[in-house]
């Protein structure tokens, strides 16, 4: 270990705590230990709340958090692409009113058109129906960024109207009827006992994923030896590594120590014709297809932003478009793309959205823009443009979700939820606020 | 104008005109430029300078006039139409994107893939260490968002730039006015080598002894129009601040639209 030499400097500077000298060896930002310890308040609170308001702390149980897990999946995903609007110094209030609009159209594909065609149950009906929304978002997001890029009208009026004209324009689609139940593989998408991998595949996905995180760290620590960069001290690395597969390996733990409902249960022990009587079976949920969706959709946005020349000029464009456009980026174009990225990933949160509900309602996604540009800010995303990043939007939709559903649990009602978001929306941006000017 | 007639200049100005709102920034300059040739645009603040080669390296559209490229009328809309015509600009406001590192910034719009057409990191930070390292040896923080650089370092990050692409026609809006001595020394070098590759350079200076170091020839404008043109061997430096200042055109000089009558 020669190389630890060559430490992040934390001898340089003398007579720093030992936390300050902590966070400078392993790098992480105060910001993502803000969002740490905010989760941490919220699910302890409102845990401690049930158990003494109501005899029940219903928080901190493999059950609520599996739910939670599930319901941040919709947010968290459409989070990761407001991350790249916000970056631009755009803004998409529309999200919520397209992610209606595509629920409402997959449905009607898939319940009323093909069904005709195909018959009921065929198996190609999911596919074509998510192909579908998540292709009808995507125009509907390159037609708002066509609009702001090159007609120049701004993002917030462009996708104002948006969200007044596609919730209206969902409504038209089925006159306003609830459309159930969706296909059945359809639905598998939104979670629930059969819409989850079980025990053996969530550990796979958590070796998966804890060999993932070695090698990043692996990976990083040559690069910056190749690029003369100062090195992570080893602890350091030792420490992330470890923190990051415990943190991993316990959430695998997590969601399999939720088991299946006994009625489920029974159903499966009658369709399989076991003998060993329901009460006996052990069957885990396990990670939830919504959750999976949402974890392969950072994954490919963190790629994209930060390995490909688009995510490149995202950057670029959000800290100074002029400079962009003068460097020879295509800065509208860019735009485009930008917005249709939102409107696909809206898409993808419709499929979520109403494969777990079963159903398009009218009111689908009502207020999700409110949680998604939420989510973004308090990951880090700042309005001044230039700045934010996807793993960010998803723990910042991690903690909006957490406040609505213990919201939901110790029985707040609507309005006053309502009244919470808005204003930790505003007391996000009002945090980021000062902690940028801190950090000039 | 031209010193031989025989060389198709390699950019040749037209007639261009360009208004903003009520102000004629530019009005019907014509200036041409010959391979391996340095030709220096001068003028009082708002002569109208910048928006003359902003036009040329596509930042804004003209009005009216014409551009032609080695003789053949060149269409430049944007940036973008400019660089496919080797032209590369280094602009007076230093357009670099703050928040992305010097690397980066040389190669933005260029970006070197790798075969699976990620970003090429280690190629881009290799080259830009060796194009750096000839222009501001003393540079290192090539990781660093250029917002953290001082005035001088984001300088040479955009001269670095401009010329990392081998660029035929090079614009350079008061490259040095940033740079301590011993870059503007290295910049005035990096001119000599340019022009030796036959490469023809615009630069704008209020440096007149700067200009008469490096320029072939000089431009004067004045209030958006073209005052007159001059060698710098047939000219005095005063002959040229009589240009710039009175409109002045002594009679070494061919004299443009905009040359004062009056004396
Ligand atoms: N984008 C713009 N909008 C409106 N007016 C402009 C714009 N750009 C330049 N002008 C005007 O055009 C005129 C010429 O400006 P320009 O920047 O070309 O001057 P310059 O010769 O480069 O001066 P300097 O030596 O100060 O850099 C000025 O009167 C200026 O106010
Ligand atoms: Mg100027």
């Amino acid at each position: 270990m020669s190389d630890t030499t060559q430490t992040t400097g934390a001898a340089k500077v003398e007579n720093e705590g030992a936390f300050t000298r902590f966070l400078r060896a392993t790098e992480i930002d105060a910001r993502l230990l803000g969002m740490i310890a905010a989760l941490v308040v919220i699910w302890v609170g409102f845990h401690l709340y049930g158990k003494i308001a109501n005899g029940y702390g219903a928080f901190l149980t493999a059950r609520n958090l599996w739910n939670l897990s599930v319901q941040t999946a919709s947010i968290g995903v459409m989070a990761t692409g407001m991350v790249l609007i916000i970056v631009t110094r755009h803004i998409d209030l529309s999200v919520g009113s397209i992610l209606g609009f595509c629920a409402m159209s997959m449905a009607i594909i898939q319940v009323w058109i093909l069904p005709e065609f195909l018959g009921l149950g065929h198996p190609l009906i999911w596919p074509i129906a998510v192909l579908c929304g998540l292709l009808i978002g995507c125009l509907i997001g390159a037609f708002h960024g066509f609009l702001v890029a090159y007609l120049g009208i701004p993002a917030f009026i462009v996708t104002l109207g948006g969200l007044l004209v596609w919730r209206g324009a969902a409504f038209l689609l089925a006159r306003g009827e609830t459309i159930s139940p969706v296909d059945a593989t359809f639905a598998k998408l939104g979670g629930g006992p059969y819409g989850s991998i079980g025990s053996l595949g969530s550990w796979i996905v958590g070796a998966i994923a804890c060999a993932a995180l070695v090698w990043l760290l692996f990976n990083g620590r040559t690069q910056r030896r190749r690029f003369k960069f100062p090195l992570r001290p080893m602890w350091a690395e030792m420490f992330l590594g470890g923190t990051g597969s415990a943190i991993i390996l316990g959430t695998v733990l997590l969601v399999n120590s939720y088991p299946w409902p006994i009625g489920i249960v029974r159903q499966y022990v009658a369709a399989n014709n076991l003998q060993t009587p329901a009460e006996e079976i052990f069957k885990s949920h396990g990670f939830a297809i919504p959750v999976l969706i949402l974890i392969a959709v950072g994954v490919a946005m963190t790629f994209l932003t930060t390995r490909t020349r688009f995510g490149r000029y995202v950057f670029a464009i959000g800290g100074n478009p002029e400079a962009a456009e003068l460097a020879g980026i295509n800065t509208r174009w860019v735009t485009v793309k930008i917005f249709a990225i939102m409107g696909t990933l809206a898409g993808l949160s419709a499929v979520i959205s109403s494969a777990r509900l079963n159903s398009a309602t009218n009111n689908l996604g009502t207020l999700d823009e409110l949680y998604v540009i939420a989510a973004a800010v308090i990951g880090g995303t700042s309005f001044a443009g230039g700045i934010g990043t996807i793993y960010g939007a998803i723990l910042g939709a991690l903690v909006m979700q957490s406040l609505q559903t213990g919201m939901v649990l110790i029985g707040f009602d609507a309005a006053i939820q309502q009244m919470v978001v808005g204003s930790v929306l505003v007391v996000a941006v009002w945090i980021d606020t000062i902690y940028r000017r801190r950090a000039k | 104008m031209s010193k031989d007639n025989k060389v198709t200049p390699l950019v040749e100005i037209k007639d261009l005109s360009i208004a903003f709102g009520g102000i004629k920034a530019v009005d019907h300059a014509s200036v041409d430029l010959y391979p391996g040739e340095v030709v220096a645009i001068l003028g009082h603040n708002g002569a109208g300078k910048s928006t003359l080669i902003k036009i040329l390296s596509g930042a804004y559209k003209r009005d009216s006039g014409t551009i032609l490229v080695d003789g053949k009328e060149a269409d430049i809309n944007n940036p973008r139409d400019a660089k496919k015509y080797g032209i590369e600009t280094i602009y007076q406001t230093l357009a670099v994107a703050d928040n992305v590192d010097a690397a980066a910034n040389l190669f933005l719009g260029r970006e070197v893939l790798t075969n699976w057409g990620t970003l090429d990191d280690v190629a881009m930070e290799a080259q830009a260490r060796k194009v750096m390292g000839r222009l501001n040896p003393n540079f290192q923080r090539f990781k660093e968002p250029v917002s953290k650089l001082s005035g001088g370092q984001r300088q040479s990050v955009a001269i670095a730039r401009a010329i990392l692409f081998n660029a035929r026609i090079l614009i350079m809006d008061e490259p040095t006015a940033a740079l301590g001595p011993q870059e503007t020394e290295q910049v005035g070098q990096l001119i000599h080598r340019l022009k030796e590759d036959g490469i023809g350079i615009f630069l704008i200076s209020h440096d007149i002894h700067d200009v008469f170091d490096l320029a072939d020839r000089v431009a004067v404008m004045k209030n958006g129009q073209m005052v007159g043109y001059a060698r710098t061997k047939d000219v005095t430096k005063d002959e040229v601040l009589g240009m710039i200042i009175l409109g002045k055109c002594p009679p070494a000089a061919t004299p443009g639209p905009g040359a004062s009558t009056d004396f």
